[in-house]
């Protein structure tokens, strides 16, 4: 007799995988994959553990549990929200009748496809921030990237979870193929672009967290809404991990612009670049690059696969069920901005189920927003007139109705060697890069952090800053 | 309105069949009030689907009754009209799917009355005695010869172009060209006159064989008939079999027949098909087939298999996939099929008449216009012959593992090939499905020959390329029920049209290119307003009224 796996120690989980016998096949299968990608692409230092959040249920309160973890022995678990009693369809086409529990054949390519996608993202993330940990500026930098890290991991398997256990054959090899593309690979790239991208320094990560995992927030959101039961489900409980991803890049970007502020003031210049701080026109440089990168992850504005999911209930809105209309859209229209070749923009009006991904991106703008408000705060606390802003949603596009076109900052529509000659002004140029790179030393000393960066306001679960995060070698 | 095809000869309203020695007389008298549905009278001789469904009987009775018959005079008991082909204001009145299925039957029995000719030693004979226009010319072509009788009146006619604005969809345009070689230009002219071609002309361009005086007619007729008849290969002194009428239970929820059921699952828009296996060892010889008569496994499952595609084309319009299984013992199976094969090979009549028989129920299959699926489980018996349904089908799913219900069972699914999937029941194509299949793979072929009378594994199955997909059990039900609902939520037009064109690989044949081409722009044509829109020329044939077409070409 083989030995039994116990699986619920090894696996925390709320789907009965102690007895389903698909799953155990299909994961006896993919976690050794998954450990070995891990040990490839995932962080490259070495530690004796870290003071990680393990997800262990899905209660109201204590959820997670706090401890030092060996990280290839964390726990990575399968939760799903509690079910909803009765929860019935909120939009398109099948609104009101009960939610599946099951994949619909006639949806099972569109859902597949919906969660390899969402999937691809969350473990390129790892790939891209590999490296990171080499320069951390604190043990409690460090930890929070192990953190951020492990919870992508951890989202890989909620995705992973769903294929297995509701895809079949091809949910399998989809499963594998998600360790088997890797961020920015020349032959197997990740699906989606800005996951391509290097994060190659820390503002990049407090940038990424800010921006792009706020993209995933609203992804998750809008799956959330979703009549596949076990979608939205799934996607609940990981909105609750991604809030603290989110809190990474909106406090990481604070103690950067703190920091900065701090510098300004005690030198009384703005170009702090050779005290060791970094100016906030490179702040506001890396903001223009990541937040239009991600923009770019919401596709085109108009798209009439959003429609066709929206109208099946496969992805809602934002929200869906606190918005007032119809939840079936086929009467309403919305207005896009169009950019033309004279260099003026124009509206146009389309039908509102076309436009969902400008609606959901609509959405992510307004709260990206708030984190520019913070930023903002900052340096007027600081006595500082420079302010911080989020660029004009044409500019630096490479999906959707302005790619193609030469957009400011500001939205004006400019020609090529107009764009060209002002690209170092609005997007980091090498030498801001080199620059920015210049100071990632590490700091690996408790209670210790780098120059450039100001320390938290608060440590990681009432511990303090001081706390050893992080065990190292 | 449920149709049935049972008929019994002496109770046909339209036919009078009459057999005197060798030859069979097959005589049309059409009853003008008889028709099918209320609204239309079936004036000179102009048909149906009832009066096809007799028809289709009385070419089944020929074939298994009358052994001794071996030729037949197909001809009219009215003055002056053979036939005047499909009724118009049924056609006119019908929705689309009804004048298809309609279309789509009357070519399967005209093309049964050349596999008569071509495989049972029967000659047919038109005697056209009058007026023979569209499908009565039709009816004319899928015979042997055609005798036109000469009373400088009587014409043969493909009027459906010039009065109709439709084409002569069963078979008319196919077999004028390609059975009796009318050269195309020829071939135009007559297809545009709606007044036909009589005389020596329709001799001269081939469209008939030969025209005989008035009075000369009906002993030139039996002449011909004697002649045929004293050519043919059928053995002599014979006794025929009584096609028995089929028992078969009738629910709201489905057909249960002795060896075939079906169960609806009208959610799902599917009927369930099991084919069961022989309960019982196979006749011993050729003696014994015959004593079994109609009773007989594998003419009974036939007859079964046959009516129930039938019924279900007719009636059941809404189920759009078939979903086959069978469950017995697959060694008995092929117990009975090489008891059929040695009979048949050592030349007897019935085991030959069942083959055949078989033969063109599959090909039933293979021009109806529903996903077929099979699914191959623990406790089937797709071997030989009965794996040919899996191979009619458009996806074949084989369990790889225990019984759903039973997961400590030893019982696999298997699937085993034998002589009778190489060659025995040709398709359409005149390719076996395996040919079809693996086409221009005969290496391929060669090779599962091979392994032919082995059991199967579903893993074999799958690495040979005989079945799509062989989920194990635990992924079973999931994956045939994602499949079954995925295909019900796609067009059912689309559908067709890409089955259609995905089960007839390779070449094209009169049958091919009858259900493929001539029935594709029949049907085509059918829903177009110039046909049957309220201006149209079916919609205004015989109000008095002439069409106004859209004159753009398409």
């Amino acid at each position: 007799m083989p030995t039994r796996i116990d699986y619920d120690s090894k696996i925390p989980n709320n789907v009965g995988l102690a007895d389903d016998r698909r799953l155990q096949r299909a994961l006896e299968g993919w976690q050794p994959k998954f450990l070995g990608w891990w040990g490839e692409m995932g962080p490259a230092l070495e530690n004796h553990g870290v003071y990680l959040r393990t997800a262990v249920s899905v209660g109201r309160d204590g959820w997670a549990h706090f401890g030092h973890v060996n990280v290839p022995d964390y726990r990575w678990g399968v939760f799903l929200a509690e079910p909803t009693p009765d929860r019935r369809i909120a939009f398109g086409e099948h609104k009101g009748q009960p939610v599946w529990q099951q994949v619909p054949g006639e949806y099972r390519a569109d859902l597949q496809r919906l969660i390899v996608v969402q999937g691809d993202t969350e473990p390129a993330s790892v790939e891209q921030q590999r490296l990171l940990g080499l320069s951390a500026p604190s043990l409690y930098d460090l930890r929070n990237l192990f953190q951020v890290n492990v919870e992508e991991g951890r989202h890989l398997w909620a995705m992973v979870y769903l294929l297995h256990a509701y895809f079949g054959r091809e949910g399998r090899e989809e499963a594998e193929a998600l360790l088997y593309r890797n961020s920015g690979s020349p032959d197997s790239p990740r699906i989606l672009g800005a996951f391509n991208e290097e994060t190659a320094d820390w503002l990049a990560f407090y940038m990424f967290t800010y921006f792009t995992d706020r993209d995933g927030k609203y992804q998750l959101g809008s799956l959330k809404e979703s009549a596949f039961d076990p979608l939205s489900r799934t996607c609940s409980f990981m909105l609750k991990e991604e809030a603290h991803h989110m809190m990474v890049g909106t406090t990481g970007v604070d103690r950067v612009v703190t920091r900065s502020a701090q510098l300004i003031r005690e030198h009384d210049t703005l170009e702090i670049a050779a005290c060791g701080g970094i100016p906030l026109d490179i702040i506001q440089k890396y903001i223009n690059f990541h937040y239009t990168v991600s923009l770019d992850l919401f596709g085109s504005e108009t798209s009439t696969n959003a429609a066709n999911y929206y109208t099946a209930g496969l992805k809602g809105r934002w929200q869906e069920e606190r918005r007032k209309d119809d939840h079936k859209l086929t009467d309403d229209s919305a207005f896009l901005d169009k950019p033309d070749s004279e260099g003026s923009w124009s509206q146009e009006e389309v039908p509102a189920l076309l436009a969902l991904n400008l609606d959901l991106r609509d959405e992510y703008i307004s709260d990206c927003e708030t984190g520019l408000k913070r930023w903002n705060r900052i340096l007027e606390d600081h006595g500082i007139d420079f302010r911080l802003a989020l660029p004009h949603p044409g500019f630096n596009r490479n999906v959707g109705l302005a790619a193609g076109h030469h957009i400011t900052p500001d939205g004006t529509i400019v020609d090529e060697p107009t764009w060209e000659a002002g690209r170092h002004h609005w997007l980091p140029t090498p030498e801001d890069l080199a620059f920015v790179r210049s100071l990632m030393r590490p700091v690996y000393e408790r209670g210790k952090i780098a120059h450039w960066v100001a320390p938290p306001v608060n440590g990681i679960n009432g511990k303090p800053f001081e706390y050893e995060y992080v065990r190292l070698v | 309105m449920v149709v049935s095809f049972d008929r019994s000869p002496d109770a046909y309203r339209h036919w009078k069949l009459r057999t005197d020695g060798p030859v069979a007389w097959l005589e049309m008298d059409v009853d003008e009030q008889g028709g099918l549905v209320p609204g239309y009278e079936l004036k000179l001789n102009s048909y149906d689907l009832g009066v096809d469904i007799e028809l289709n009987d009385a070419l089944q009775r020929l074939r298994f009754e009358h052994p001794e018959v071996r030729s037949v005079v197909v001809t009219s008991a009215k003055e002056k009209v053979f036939c005047a082909g499909a009724n118009i204001r049924m056609l006119a009145a019908s929705p689309h799917q009804w004048k298809v299925n309609f279309c789509k039957f009357t070519n399967e029995t005209r093309n049964s009355m050349e596999d008569s000719s071509e495989h049972s030693g029967m000659t047919f004979i038109a005697a056209v005695n009058g007026s023979c226009a569209g499908g009565g010319y039709e009816l004319a072509l899928a015979c042997d010869r055609i005798l036109l009788i000469d009373d400088n009146s009587s014409a043969v006619a493909l009027p459906e172009v010039p009065l109709l604005g439709v084409l002569p969809g069963t078979g008319g345009l196919t077999r004028v060209t390609d059975k009796r070689r009318v050269r195309k230009d020829l071939a135009d002219l007559f297809a545009t006159r709606s007044d036909g071609i009589r005389g020596k002309t329709a001799v001269d361009w081939r469209l008939v064989d030969e025209v005989v005086p008035r009075r000369d007619f009906r002993t030139v007729v039996e002449q011909r008939a004697l002649e045929a008849a004293g050519r043919s290969p059928r053995p002599a002194d014979v006794r025929g079999i009584e096609l028995t009428p089929l028992e078969r239970e009738v629910t709201e929820d489905g057909i249960a027949y002795r060896h075939v059921r079906a169960a609806y699952d009208r959610s799902l828009g599917l009927v369930n098909i099991t084919v069961r296996a022989p309960g019982e060892d196979a006749p011993a010889d050729a003696a014994a087939l015959h004593a079994q008569g109609a009773d007989g496994w594998l003419l009974a499952l036939t007859r079964e298999l046959d009516d129930l595609i039938l019924r279900l084309r007719t009636n059941e319009t809404e189920l759009g996939t078939w979903v086959l299984r069978t469950e017995g013992d697959p060694e008995l199976v092929l117990a009975h099929e090489r008891a059929v094969r040695t009979a048949a090979a050592d030349g007897d009549w019935l085991a030959g008449e069942i083959t055949h028989y078989y033969k063109r129920t599959l090909k039933r299959l293979d021009v109806t216009s529903r996903s077929l699926i099979a699914l191959i489980e623990p406790g089937s018996c797709f071997a030989g012959l009965l794996l040919e349904l899996a191979l009619a089908c458009d996806l074949q799913y084989m369990l790889d593992g225990p019984p759903i219900e039973d997961p400590d069972s030893a019982l696999r699914a298997q699937l085993t090939l034998s002589e009778a999937n190489f060659g025995t029941f040709p398709m359409g194509n005149g390719l076996s499905r395996l040919q079809s299949r693996f086409y221009r793979e005969d290496d391929h072929v060669d090779w599962l020959r091979r392994d032919a009378g082995q059991p199967l594994s579903a893993a074999q199955a799958r690495e040979l390329g005989l079945v799509t997909d062989a989920p194990d059990d635990i992924d079973w039900e999931d994956e045939i029920r994602i499949v079954l609902e995925a295909r019900a939520a796609l067009s059912p037009d689309a559908l067709t049209g890409m089955e259609a064109n995905h089960r007839f690989v390779g070449p094209e044949t009169i049958e091919t290119k009858i259900f493929g081409r001539l029935t594709a722009w029949q049907n085509w044509i059918f829903i177009r307003p110039n046909a049957s829109g309220p201006e149209g020329a079916l919609r205004r044939y015989g109000t008095g009224q002439k069409a106004v077409y859209d004159r753009k070409r398409v």
